[in-house]
């Protein structure tokens, strides 16, 4: 048995809602960065949704271009974190704001 | 031998890069012996090409050399290439042989400065200059020359630029070369437009096909290169503050070589003022004004230097003259005598005024003739050949270009006449202030109260006594008398060949022109030794209006130059701060103040940005979807 397209399009719109707000409520940074990361994957969703039901695998390649550069901004985003924890006590967003105009 | 002429612009050339680099070690004097070495040996070769091209039938007498191709663009060839042909040979002789007589006095003249070295630098590089300028075959090899020796004679015309009057003087001598020059380079813009090219072979060889009103004109825009530098009505102020600069250079560049370069250019082009004679007439009528007005100027200075400038000025109002009406063998003549004798009066006014501790105010000076008997002389010389006494070279030469014009016309004949008779009124004036009469330099300025003025060194008298005698006997090249003594004309015939302007004389009508010449010669002379002999203050005889050189640099002054200062002064002020600055600054401040009101929304909140991405991101997509439906 096959699910419908729909199922998984509403769960990744669901997702990416979830990830959106909680990048704009949240003031923890790790938690931002996983709001992120949910994004992300939600959009990997329906890519890989899309490449199914059109049978196109261009859709799947996109994926995993998205995978890399997920996996390379990880990289960089805990190491730009990692660095914050290190001159502060707190990982709270709200504290820098050093670009402030 | 032909094949050697690369080295004639080269020697000077190299000269030039060795003193550039070196000049400073090899010092006092042998920078000096050697820039003098590398212009003798330019000469020397010239003499060689000039035997070769003396060996082939006359009709063969044309050789070009091409060096290299230097321009090409589209349908635009520009070669590097030397033409040898009589006329440029006959300059290239008188150029180099010139030059390396009076560096030779310059050995001498210059040797207390302290920028001797700077000074052969110069020079060398100037007669590399003006060699190009004649050897070229190309109109633009030959403007190339043309700006080159602008650019020697602006640097040593301001060789003392620590003196205001001196570098002031070269930069007014630049801006009127400048004003030529843009006709000039006008002139080859049409040339090229109408005939595709820039070689005078090429250019002259289509002329059939370019209608008469472009010729004129391309031959007055040419003319209007040529007044620049050869110091006519109205570009000619320049040449007079030009005796700022040492007196060889006076010499070399402002009287013997680079003032000639515009009698030269009119002669090269005459395919093109034989198909366009209105603007030969213009010519004419212009060399016949300036010779008139540079001669009643010449009148009236006490400058020793200034006279000679503005009989430079007159003398080529001559050249201008013959070459307008066609008599184009006769202005070389005339170009050939006069770098004699001007060269000579010019080395002779510059030994007076070393031996005069830098004075040159004639009225102050008097008696020399007693203490300097070899400049006297060869003054003498000079003086009675640029008066055209008999058997003098000027007499010759001026002979020529008087009988020509006669034939064209009568009204320029009469111009040319009175200047004659004032051309040999003027110098003797200058001769007998400064080396008859009494002595008065010690009362006109006690500070020369212990001068023993004396004779110079050899390297300065050896030029003097060979131009002395080539002043005297340099109308032998060209005696009109006999069909067979006319070398000159012949030598050059190839060149100018039927587009000469011949009239037919009989030998009495040659042997009375010549008559009439000598009693305009001898007037003249007369004039001056019964005036002064005598005395040396005659108001009557010097108006104010001759001193002031008929009020034109003063009108030059007060309606353009001044003018244009002030406007430049206010333009500085008004619109350059107010308008120009302001605008620049205005759109900084605008700038500026859009910045301080936007950096409020930089607030430094991570999802302040967020929030804006995430609206921008709905905008789009709103856009995207509207316009989908």
């Amino acid at each position: 048995m096959s699910i419908d397209a729909s199922w998984y399009l509403t769960l990744a719109a669901v997702l990416f809602t979830i990830g959106a707000i909680g990048l704009l409520v949240r003031r923890n940074v790790l938690v931002m960065f996983m709001c992120v990361e949910l994004m992300l994957n939600a959009a990997n969703l329906t890519f890989v949704t899309f490449a199914r039901k059109l049978n196109d695998v261009a859709g799947q390649t996109a994926v995993f271009f998205v995978l890399v550069v997920a996996a390379a901004e990880v990289v960089v985003g805990l190491g730009i974190i990692v660095s914050i924890y290190r001159r502060r006590p707190g990982a709270t967003a709200d504290d820098i704001h050093g670009l402030k105009g | 031998m032909l094949r050697v002429v690369f080295l004639v612009p080269l020697l000077p050339l190299a000269g030039f890069a060795i003193l550039l680099l070196s000049g400073r070690k090899l010092g006092n004097p042998w920078a000096g012996w050697l820039a003098t070495f590398m212009v003798t040996a330019s000469f020397v070769v010239t003499v060689v090409v000039f035997a070769g091209l003396f060996r082939l039938p006359g009709s063969d007498r044309s050789y070009t050399q091409t060096w290299f191709s230097w321009i090409s663009a589209g349908h635009l060839h520009v070669d590097m290439g030397l033409l040898v042909d009589p006329l440029s040979m006959t300059m290239a002789a008188f150029v180099t042989g010139v030059s390396a007589l009076i560096h030779l006095y310059s050995i001498g003249y210059m040797e207390h400065d302290e920028d001797f070295p700077r000074f052969f630098v110069y020079m060398n590089l100037f007669v590399a200059a003006m060699l190009l300028l004649v050897l070229a075959d190309n109109f633009l090899f030959l403007f190339l020359g043309w700006e080159g020796v602008g650019v020697c004679s602006y640097f040593l015309i301001g060789f003392w630029f620590e003196r205001d009057s001196a570098s002031s003087a070269a930069k007014k001598a630049m801006i009127f070369n400048r004003i030529g020059d843009a006709a000039f380079l006008v002139a080859l813009f049409l040339i090229y437009e109408r005939t595709g090219s820039l070689g005078y072979r090429t250019v002259f060889a289509h002329l059939g096909s370019v209608g008469e009103p472009s010729l004129v004109a391309i031959g007055l825009l040419l003319f209007g290169g040529a007044v620049g530098k050869s110091a006519q009505i109205p570009l000619y102020p320049w040449l007079a503050d030009a005796m700022e600069g040492p007196t060889p250079v006076s010499a070399l560049i402002h009287a013997a070589t680079m003032v000639t370069a515009g009698v030269y250019l009119m002669c090269r082009i005459n395919p093109i003022l034989y198909r366009a004679p209105d603007a030969g007439h213009v010519i004419a009528a212009i060399g016949a004004a300036t010779a008139l007005l540079g001669a009643t100027i010449a009148c009236a200075q006490n400058d020793i230097k200034k006279i000679l400038a503005y009989s430079t000025i007159s003398q080529l109002g001559y050249m201008f003259m013959a070459a307008g009406i066609g008599a184009y063998d006769a202005a070389i003549f005339l170009m050939l005598t006069h770098a004699f004798y001007k060269a000579l009066l010019f080395l002779g006014a510059g030994s007076v005024i070393h031996a005069m501790n830098d004075d040159q105010d004639v009225k102050t000076m008097g008696a020399l003739a007693r203490v300097m008997p070899i400049t006297a002389v060869t003054f003498l010389i000079g003086w009675l050949s640029i008066g055209g006494v008999p058997v003098f070279s000027g007499f010759w030469s001026k002979g020529d270009v008087l009988l020509n014009s006669y034939a064209f016309s009568p009204a320029l004949w009469a111009v040319g006449a009175v200047t004659a008779v004032l051309t040999a009124y003027y110098l003797g004036r200058a001769y007998l202030l400064a080396f008859r009469g009494e002595q008065r330099w010690v009362e006109a300025k006690p500070r020369q109260a212990g001068l023993h003025p004396h004779d110079p060194s050899w390297v300065m008298s050896l030029p003097l006594v060979v131009l002395g005698v080539l002043s005297a006997l340099g109308g032998l090249i060209n005696l009109p008398i006999h069909p067979d003594l006319d070398f000159l004309n012949r030598w050059l015939h190839p060149v100018f060949a039927a587009r000469l302007f011949q009239h037919q004389w009989s030998l009495g009508g040659v042997w009375t022109f010549a008559l009439i010449d000598s009693v305009l010669a001898l007037l003249g002379v007369s004039l001056a030794i019964a005036l002064w002999t005598h005395t040396y203050e005659r108001p009557a005889a010097e108006p104010v209006f001759l001193q002031r050189a008929w009020y034109i640099d003063w009108a030059y002054d007060r309606f353009l130059a001044r003018p244009s200062t002030e406007l430049a002064v206010e333009t500085s002020s008004v619109v350059e701060a107010k308008g120009i600055d302001g605008a620049v600054n205005g759109f900084a401040w605008m700038v500026r103040a859009t910045g301080r009101r936007l950096r409020k929304l930089q607030t430094g909140y991570v999802r302040n940005y967020a929030l804006g991405l995430g609206a921008g991101l709905v905008l789009i997509l709103a856009y995207v979807l509207t316009r989908a439906s």
